[in-house]
């Protein structure tokens, strides 16, 4: 078995309202050193398949057609071992 | 004339769309499970408003996948008239049938308002009975409505005339260009965060919406005769 940790995040070019927002919400406790918030997502992929190269690819593949929108996101993964 | 408004578990302007055309046009109309995978009967295929998966991912990425996406392709193709409201306009976005994508609106705020749209097209199957430069008020109802598209695909919008309606004096989400609505090549296929289904009586508000299905109905009519 092979997990997957995939991080999904808006393009840099893309504006990030949660972001934003939060980044608001830390100065506003005084934390002026923030410079930047940017929200993504983190999904965990269970695959069953002891092949690494499989996994990548097939996980790459999971990527493109749903786990992010290529039009504004950007996502990348590590595999480990589950 | 024969109409399809599309079902997604999550859907909650169905009903609206199927109550428009039923009021306004008197014309046949289904509602269609999202597991159907043939539409081929159907002249206007609209894909409603709504919430489709919890909008969980991304607002239209599962709803996109469904099998009954493969038929509006295929109807797509063939020229039929598509229309995707809000969540709709997401899904179509999604599937590639339009261009960009929605993001959450810059307002931070789930924005739920008639808005002024200017129509920048009425040379479309859906504006027809619309004049160019017109102002008619639309509700929106949205936390993603903000519409992104690059640089290039902004260009190709423009000068392709693909941008159908803009807000007008307001900009409830932060969209690029206040678009609120645009179609494909073609002109067959639009999609639009307003929801003109929610605009077809006085009573509701506002009847601007009105124009909008009885373009389509003589836009078909207009192709019959041909």
């Amino acid at each position: 078995m092979i997990l997957a940790r995939i991080h999904v995040t808006l393009k840099a070019s893309v504006l990030d309202p949660q972001g934003t927002a939060v980044t608001k919400s830390l100065h506003a406790l005084g934390y002026d050193e923030v410079t930047d918030v940017r929200i993504g997502k983190f999904l965990e992929v269970k695959v069953d398949t002891t092949d690494r190269a499989v996994a990548e690819e097939r996980i790459t593949e999971m990527c493109e057609k749903l786990l992010s929108n290529t039009v504004i996101e950007k996502y990348e993964f590590q595999l480990v071992e589950a | 004339m024969k109409f399809a408004v599309l079902v997604f578990p999550g859907s909650n302007c169905d009903i609206d769309a199927v109550k428009a055309v039923e009021d306004v046009l008197q014309q046949p109309v289904d509602t269609v499970w999202h597991h159907t995978d043939d539409l081929s009967d159907y002249d206007c295929i609209i894909v409603p408003g709504g919430f489709s998966y919890g909008d969980y991912l991304r607002c239209g990425a599962m709803a996109s996948l469904s099998p009954v996406m493969e038929a509006v392709k295929r109807e797509a193709e063939k020229g039929k008239f598509i229309i995707g409201i809000c969540n709709g306009f997401q899904i179509l976005t999604e599937t590639g049938l339009l261009p960009g994508a929605l993001r959450h609106n810059n307002t931070m705020q789930f924005r739920c308002e008639i808005t002024p749209l200017v129509v920048e097209n009425a040379d479309t199957p859906f504006t027809l009975d619309y004049q160019k430069g017109d102002v008619v008020n639309i509700p929106i109802a949205h936390g993603e409505g903000n519409y992104y598209a690059d640089e290039a695909t902004l260009a190709r919008l423009n000068a392709n005339n693909q941008v159908v309606f803009r807000y007008h004096e307001c900009d409830p989400n932060g969209s690029i260009e206040r678009i609120a609505g645009i179609c494909n090549e073609a002109r067959n296929v639009l999609g639009m965060m307003p929801h003109p289904e929610r605009a077809v009586h006085d009573l509701l508000g506002s009847a601007d919406g009105k124009a909008l299905f009885t373009s389509i109905l003589k836009a078909w009519e207009g192709r019959q005769r041909a």
